[in-house]
């Protein structure tokens, strides 16, 4: 106790808030596992309280105690096993592709939100807050769906010129909020929530003109045709699977990803910008053009979610192939400390939720309980004290040290 | 020895000339609606209906030609915009009277122009009183955001709280049979989240954007559980709460006009007058409010004169909280009359950006969730009246204006000093 | 009211900030603190305010054991703090922020300002402040903005008063003033910790004299003791005020800066048509109290701050309207006042922090990547050269103490092909050590043929080790004159008063 009073009077606020942000994202994987843990401790507690059966049977628990706490344990491992069954491994299956099939989707459902969860941590590591990654995917969407619907090219190159309007829309998108903060110092999450609504009113006209997004012969409901075959993502796995080449996008990305953040010097100034704006501008950096930048690359990931929905889809397309994947990619770039392996995992975590979903409302429990786990988790990651103080952890003490000596000495040892 | 030379004006501003921005906004949107909806404007007549047959005292309906009408409304709001250049280039700047004149008529162009040879005509009764309706959560939002950002808290969990609020009135309003005790456990509720908020921001200094975010996640995740796993498959016993009953006030709900809109409403429109000048009161005019600023301006000199920054800043994040959740009361209890999943669907993203557009001030964040209102309404109202008209650019438009005033205001207008940083003592 | 400190001591994790002080004030007496930037007084005053809470030892007031949970108490029992940094609220009125926190109402729990304003014109009447109630903190002067701080503390009945390093901000005319006020403050019985380092005013108001050093008192010295005398008392050996240097070898002109005026952020006019050149191999100092224009001059020099009129020359190559970037390719290093803020990056490695402004070339970058391997053997190499005491060349710059966080800085600076070195308060809140470090490789850096321009509010430092002063005041030069210029002399200047 006395230790933790020490380490809170020591650094001073400004520090701290900040050392509590990379506390987040330094990512230290016994508080991540534990925190997934409670996420899914306390998400078995909604389903059990939640559960009619359960209810009914503890009711009259003095009747039948067994049958009580039966009830508990089959309603736990009823929604948790339904989960496994339809997002890692079904065993039920009697083949290979039957039982490896849940695992492809969630990969399937994972690689959008990995794409899109890369570009809310590349802000976030420049310290931005983007909330924008919705406003950004749809405007991607309209033009991605404007050239896999309107224009005609071969294959694979169609495809190509897709998926790259849909990536330069999102950047031009991303690109407003970063000069909108250089030029006025507007906030950028107010400007990207704002944005984000304008986006959906746009996609929505968009989608209403015949001329441009409508289908064909539709009338008052905006919807899209059917993207070309030419510019679909074809299926890396045959039509047994309905994984499809999103996934390789989505590998790219991360691979970019880590090279730019880690090995590039834009990653550097992206990362000084991020820490310390004010020293960032005195070593020659354009600090304004750095949060264009950002934003505009940040976007360009979102654009590729964009393209992973819209290029996919078996029929037209409505405002509501988004998913709400822009939202949860502020999720799991927090889940995720906004590092590429971060994300990755934090994605597949997320993707398995949707993968598993249909599989848990055939069993009988709402699936909607994940939707819960999940911000537990992120919660539980994002404040740390929470999860300390659930399993009464040690603070980590300050590793700031005064004394020239000690650090003499160890220029002596070395 | 001489003293050196002090010249008037150093070290005070330099000559800046005040913006241009606003008069020329004034005169382009004048320009627009004289020739767009005056001089090319519609040939038919516009009928203005001033009454909802309830009032006793009737006004007739006002019968006018749609280009006249435009033409003249046009013409004089080119001349205040005229004079706000003339007070521009004096170095004045256009009062905000004059500035609310011009909205007065600009609405009435756009309105006229809309429903030109429409049958019902322009029913300003309907209009006006769904704008002050469909405002409730955003003013009572708004309020949540001013009272936690004044004293130096973001509050981004508005969306949370007021769904948090709605849920809660709901279910408790249905369960109990008592509308008033729903509403009361809605602001509990929400009041509760809000110390979630609170402490992780104040104690554990947990960056409150983060935990905002994140709360409005998990009350959206615990509603869309509670409602499919629970309150779905019974309904009637669960979310049947009905709205309050509206209570017409003697003598003023029958004045023309305002009376219907203003003096016939629920409890959720009466609490809202009465609670939005009390914070400007309280915030502006007494000890409290004092502190509260000071608190959100500097908090360590507040500490330093004795003010308890943690707990002024966690009551005010908290009973900011618990009015949000009245504002999710006010959507259940007050318009809807049952749950809907994830029902406020980015209210308390609008609130948030009301609280900028209002200064953090508790009379424009009302103005501002006003605007917001009227745009809600007129794109159900503009797709009868004249349908075909391009809906979703009516949608956008307060986001845009929001957009416009933040970039605008920036730098001009500041929020308060310490907003959104920790406090540590020492 | 008599009060005692007794064995006070304040520990920061390993870091001992008061250790065992105690003291006695007088009633009516002027107790001065004299310490070196860090010594600890200001932690021992904050222990006093009831902001920090000690982890042993006891305050007495009167002779009784007090305890101060909070600010608020220790005002209750009659203290009073006039902050370093003032604790106003720039955008409340005077009476707003004098009744802060004991505010008179009215009935209903209204605020009773017109009470307010009776409060503050009492007082600021009785002590001839010249204080206007309703005026913003923001449009008043510093030296106005103190008066408000001590008129907050004797609203609420202060009877002993700390004002810590209050002369930090002010002209020495406004010091004199000060000392006026003190006085006043005196002959009403109200006692005094008057906390500095400046030798010369402890000598001019104090009663008594305590000397703290590394947290520790050291002795108690009398008002008549000579400057040499204290001086050494507070640093703890005899200081050589004097850096050894050479005679300068003075080459062409390098920065010629004509007529440059700038705004700050507020559209006020911070320099205000200035003009002077340095030239190679000569350390230009320019003096003068902080928020003159020193700061906005430093920034606009590099680019940070537009320049409104005017223009800036390195090497004849006209830097008027270049950004940063293009400045510190013409080969303008810059130590920044702030370094944590300007200087440095915290959360980033000591090698990460040498590479700063390196990133956009050799030798730290190969095309867009970064050269991990040259970044490292650089970082070595000048963690060694400039005596950088850390573990490691991957320490976080926010775990180095200030002097090695300083040296990071410089070494970043001069390890550079430099033509200019703009140093802007070098040694600010750095070690003894550290300082000779310092301005021995400013020192060298100007005999190496570099043109050197320090930017300082000590004149101690200026005097050390310039070649020319330049004494700024309100945005102007008073005067350039040349190194043996006497410290009165620049006092004057340093007041807005030409020879």
């Amino acid at each position: 106790m006395r230790k933790k009073k020490e380490a809170e009077v020591t650094k001073p606020a400004q520090d701290k808030a900040t050392s509590v942000l990379h506390e987040i994202m330094a990512g230290d994987p016994v508080r991540i596992a534990l925190s997934v843990l409670l996420g899914f401790i306390i998400g078995a507690i909604f389903m059990v309280v939640f559960d009619k059966n359960v209810v009914k049977a503890w009711a009259d628990f003095g009747a039948d105690p067994n049958y009580a706490l039966s009830t508990v344990w089959w309603t736990i491992s009823d929604g948790y096993g339904a989960l496994f069954r339809g997002s890692i491994l079904n065993f039920n299956g009697d083949e290979f592709a039957t039982i490896i099939r849940p695992f492809t989707e969630t990969l399937r459902f994972a690689a959008p939100l990995i794409m899109a969860g890369l570009g809310v941590a590349l802000t976030f590591r420049v310290g931005l807050f983007n909330i924008g990654a919705t406003g950004q995917i749809l405007v991607g969407l309209a033009g991605a769906t404007f050239v896999s619907t309107r224009l005609e090219m071969p294959i694979i190159i169609h495809m190509l010129a897709s998926v790259f309007a849909a990536v330069l829309c999102a950047m031009l998108w991303g690109m407003i909020v970063g000069i909108l903060k250089a030029r006025t110092g507007a906030h950028e999450v107010i400007v990207t929530i704002m944005l984000n609504y304008v986006a959906l009113s746009l996609f929505t006209y968009l989608l209403r003109q015949p001329n441009l997004l409508l289908e064909e012969g539709g009338g008052g409901t905006p919807k899209s045709d059917r993207p070309d075959g030419t510019a679909r993502l074809g299926l890396l796995f045959g039509p047994e699977f309905q994984l499809h080449y999103g996934l390789i996008f989505a590998i790219l990305a991360v691979v970019f990803y880590w090279w730019l953040m880690e090995k590039s010097t834009f990653g550097f100034r992206f990362r000084m910008v991020g820490h310390n704006p004010s020293a960032a501008r005195a070593a020659g950096i354009k600090v304004e053009n750095t949060f264009v930048w950002a934003l505009a690359i940040s976007a360009g990931f979102s654009g590729l979610a964009a393209a992973n929905q819209g290029l996919s889809v078996d029929g037209g397309l409505t405002t509501s192939i988004e998913a709400g994947i822009g939202f949860d990619a502020i999720t799991v770039a927090l889940l995720g400390g906004s590092r590429a392996g971060g994300v990755v995992m934090a994605g597949l975590l997320f993707g398995a939720f949707k993968a598993g979903s249909s599989t848990m409302q055939v069993a009988g429990v709402s699936p909607e309980v994940l939707g819960v786990v999940k911000a537990l988790i992120v919660l539980f990651i994002a404040a740390p004290p929470i999860i300390r103080a659930f399993y009464r952890l040690p603070v980590p003490g300050p590793k700031v040290f005064e004394s020239a000596q000690k650090a003499k000495a160890a220029k002596v040892i070395k | 020895m001489k003293n050196v030379e002090v010249t008037p004006g150093m070290f005070s501003s330099a000559a800046v000339k005040p913006s241009l921005k606003t008069p020329i906004t004034l005169v382009a949107a004048a320009m627009t609606i004289l020739v767009f909806f005056g001089f090319l404007g519609k040939s038919g007549d516009i009928t203005f209906v001033w009454s909802d047959k309830r009032e006793l005292i009737q006004l007739p309906p006002f019968v006018v030609n749609s280009m006249f009408f435009c033409t003249v409304v046009g013409a004089l709001l080119l001349m205040i915009g005229l004079l706000s250049v003339a007070l521009n280039i004096r170095g004045g700047k256009t009062p905000v009277w004059l500035i609310a004149i011009y909205a007065l008529g600009a609405m009435m162009a756009l309105l006229g122009w809309l429903a030109t040879e429409a049958t019902q005509g322009v029913q300003m009764v309907f209009i006006l009183s769904n704008t002050l309706v469909l405002a409730i959560p955003l003013i009572f939002g708004g309020m949540a955001g001013i009272m936690s950002e004044r004293v130096g808290v973001v509050n981004i969990a508005i969306e949370g709280q007021l769904l948090s609020g709605a849920f809660v009135a709901a279910i408790v309003g249905t369960i109990t049979g008592n509308l008033y005790v729903g509403m009361i456990a809605a602001m509990v509720a929400a009041g509760l989240l809000s110390t979630v908020l609170a402490s992780l921001a104040i104690k554990y200094l947990v960056e409150q954007i983060i935990i905002g975010v994140l709360l409005n996640v998990l009350v959206i995740g615990i509603t869309n559980f509670l409602y499919s796993a629970w309150v779905d498959d019974d309904s009637i016993n669960l979310n049947f709460p009905g709205t309050f009953e509206k209570i017409p006030l003697p003598f003023l709900s029958d004045i023309p006009i305002i009376g219907q809109v203003f003096f016939n409403n629920r409890i959720t429109v009466y609490l809202m007058f009465i609670l939005v000048p009390l914070l400007w009161y309280v915030l502006f005019r007494t000890k409290l409010g004092l502190r509260a600023r000071a608190v959100g301006e500097h908090p360590l000199a507040a500490d330093t004169v004795g003010i308890n920054v943690a707990r002024t800043r966690f009551w005010w994040v908290t009973i900011g909280g618990s009015i949000a959740g009245l504002g999710g009361a006010s959507l259940t209890l007050g318009n809807v009359g049952s749950f809907g999943r994830e029902m406020s669907a980015g209210l308390g993203f609008i609130a948030l950006a009301v609280v900028i557009l209002g200064r953090w001030q508790p009379i424009y964040v009302t103005l501002g969730a006003l605007l917001f209102g009227f745009t809600i309404i007129m794109k159900v109202w503009a797709n009868q009246v004249s349908p075909g008209i391009p809906v979703d650019f009516i949608t956008m438009v307060p986001y845009l204006v929001t957009l416009v005033a933040v970039a605008g205001f920036a730098g001009k207008v500041r929020p308060p000093a310490a907003s959104g940083q920790p406090y540590v003592k020492g | 009211m008599k009060l005692e400190l007794r064995n006070i001591t304040k520990r920061f994790g390993t870091l001992v900030a008061n250790d065992n002080i105690s003291l006695t004030l007088a009633p009516g007496e002027i107790l001065s603190l004299l310490g070196e930037n860090g010594a600890g007084k200001s932690t021992l005053m904050n222990v006093l305010y009831g902001l920090l809470q000690p982890d042993e030892g006891q305050i007495l007031i009167d002779d009784k054991e007090v305890k101060f949970s909070g600010p608020g108490e220790a005002m209750a029992a009659g203290i009073g703090m006039v902050h370093q940094h003032f604790m106003l609220i720039p955008v409340f009125t005077v009476a707003e922020n004098v009744v802060l926190g004991h505010e008179p109402t009215g009935k209903v729990g209204n605020l009773d300002l017109e009470a307010a304003r009776k409060l503050v014109k009492e007082i600021s009447d009785r002590f001839g402040f010249d204080i206007d109630p309703d005026a913003k903190i923001e449009d008043l002067p510093v030296g106005a903005q103190q008066r408000v701080e001590i008129i907050k503390s004797l609203a609420r009945d202060a009877r002993i008063l700390v004002l810590d390093e209050p002369t930090a901000v002010l002209t020495p005319q406004e010091t004199d003033e000060l000392m006026e006020i003190m006085r006043g403050l005196k002959a009403n019985g109200t006692s005094i910790i008057f906390i500095t380092h400046k030798l010369r005013e402890v000598q001019k108001v104090a009663d008594r004299i305590i000397v703290i050093r590394q947290g520790k008192v050291v002795s108690e010295a009398s008002p008549k003791a000579t400057a040499g005398e204290l001086a050494s008392l507070m640093v703890g050996r005899e200081v050589d005020l004097d850096t050894k240097k050479k005679a300068p070898k003075i080459g062409p002109e390098t920065l010629v800066v004509k007529d440059l005026t700038v705004l700050d952020d507020r559209n006020q006019q911070m320099v205000n048509g200035i003009s002077f050149s340095v030239h190679d191999g000569e350390i230009l100092a320019i003096a003068g109290v902080q928020g003159n224009g020193q700061t906005e001059l430093a920034e606009a020099i590099l680019g940070l701050r537009k320049i409104h009129s005017g223009s800036i020359e390195v090497a004849g190559q006209d830097l008027t309207k270049s950004n940063v970037r293009q400045v510190l390719e013409a080969g303008v290093g810059y130590i920044p006042e702030d370094r944590k803020k300007d200087g440095l990056v915290g959360q980033f490695s000591i090698a990460e922090n040498l590479m700063l402004d390196g990133s956009f070339g050799k030798p730290f970058a190969k095309g867009v990547q970064i050269d991990f391997a040259k970044r490292d053997e650089i970082a070595e190499k000048l963690i060694e050269e400039f005596d950088i005491r850390t573990p490691s060349k991957d320490t976080l710059a926010k775990q180095l103490s200030g002097g090695n966080q300083q040296k990071v800085v410089v070494a970043r600076e001069m390890s550079r092909d430099l033509k200019v070195l703009i140093a802007s308060q070098p040694t600010r809140g750095v070690d003894v050590g550290s300082i000779e470090f310092i301005h021995e490789q400013i020192v060298a850096a100007r005999d190496a043929g570099k043109t050197v321009v320090i930017i300082s509010t000590e004149l101690d430092e200026v005097l050390a080790l310039a070649d020319r002063i330049a004494v700024m005041y309100r945005g102007r030069i008073v005067g350039i004159v040349d190194a043996k210029t006497t410290r009165e002399k620049l006092g004057k200047m340093m007041a807005g008063i030409a020879a």
